[in-house]
């Protein structure tokens, strides 16, 4: 119960965080990346922030915790390949992201204000995950690549 | 459509995102992306799918809080329905083969330095902005 309140609250300053920044915004987002048109450099901010907030605290809860609390272990990615696979999907969500101005972490904290818009997005996005994940064979568990 | 420049808001939303990211690293041992976290409650669900609830219930809620004492978050969307579900769609295929989206390879991951979330991450950027190019100033839907 004690790990379910945290990870509602870490939720919730994520959300936050996302809805604050314009990462949940489509007009900002695409107009970050309208460089030859009506350009908003603000999410350079945003990426800015997280990642070195980020890279500096990994590296204190890694020096200073062998496991984390309500976990036996830390659960990091082990492949080091780059493949076709890994690019021609990010090649493909970049697409997408380009088409609908949302990303997967942008739009989940757009469902309680964003109405149809962002249901539609999520919705469709959601059913093309179930499509890879059918195609690719069932044989992957979830979220075994993550 | 213009959209105003915020620098400071957009860095503290950042920071939020980050500090997410340790404590969630800290507390459950786990990348905070999103890509992730969703595929692991579309059924079949994975064994861990309770926190990851929490958490998305979380994401959900945390905003809509923050308008409901007073907070303000611009948004607007000047793409219609059928290339948001177009974009959603193609999105969904790309992060499941892509194994990762901004807040998982682009934070977490580049955080890491990991080799494969830099990969990632480059390519996405890459294509987002060729694909706004054409959507705005070749095709201009």
């Amino acid at each position: 119960m004690q790990k379910l309140i945290v990870s509602g609250l870490i939720g919730a300053v994520f959300g936050l965080g996302i809805a604050i920044s314009g990462m949940a915004n489509p007009a900002k987002v695409l107009n970050f990346f309208d460089v030859a048109g009506s350009w908003d450099p603000s999410l350079i901010f945003v990426m800015g922030g997280a990642l070195i907030t980020t890279a500096i605290g990994y590296m204190v809860v890694f020096g200073a915790r062998r496991k984390p609390v309500f976990d036996a272990e830390f659960h990091l990615p082990i492949n080091k390949t780059v493949d076709a696979r890994l690019l021609g999907g990010s090649a493909l969500f970049g697409i997408g992201w380009g088409i609908a101005g949302f990303c997967p972490g942008g739009a989940i904290p757009a469902l309680g204000f964003g109405g149809l818009h962002v249901l539609a997005f999520v919705g469709a996005m959601v059913i093309g995950i179930v499509l890879a994940r059918t195609l690719d064979g069932l044989r992957h568990k979830p979220a075994k690549a993550f | 459509m213009e959209t105003e420049f915020t620098p400071w808001m957009s860095l503290a939303g950042g920071i939020l995102i980050g500090l997410s990211a340790i404590l969630l690293m800290m507390f459950n041992g786990r990348i905070a992306g999103m890509t992730g976290i969703v595929t692991g409650i579309i059924p079949p669900v994975s064994s861990d799918w309770a926190w990851r609830i929490a958490f998305l219930a979380g994401a959900v809620i945390g905003p809509v809080l923050f308008l409901a004492f007073g907070g303000t978050i611009p948004y607007a969307v000047p793409v219609s329905l059928p290339l948001l579900a177009l974009g959603g769609l193609i999105v969904g295929v790309g992060v499941y083969y892509g194994a990762g989206c901004t807040s998982g390879h682009g934070v977490c991951g580049m955080a890491r330095l990991s080799p494969r979330s830099i990969a990632a991450t480059l390519t996405f950027m890459i294509f987002t902005g060729l694909t706004v190019y054409v959507v705005r100033h070749i095709a201009e839907i």
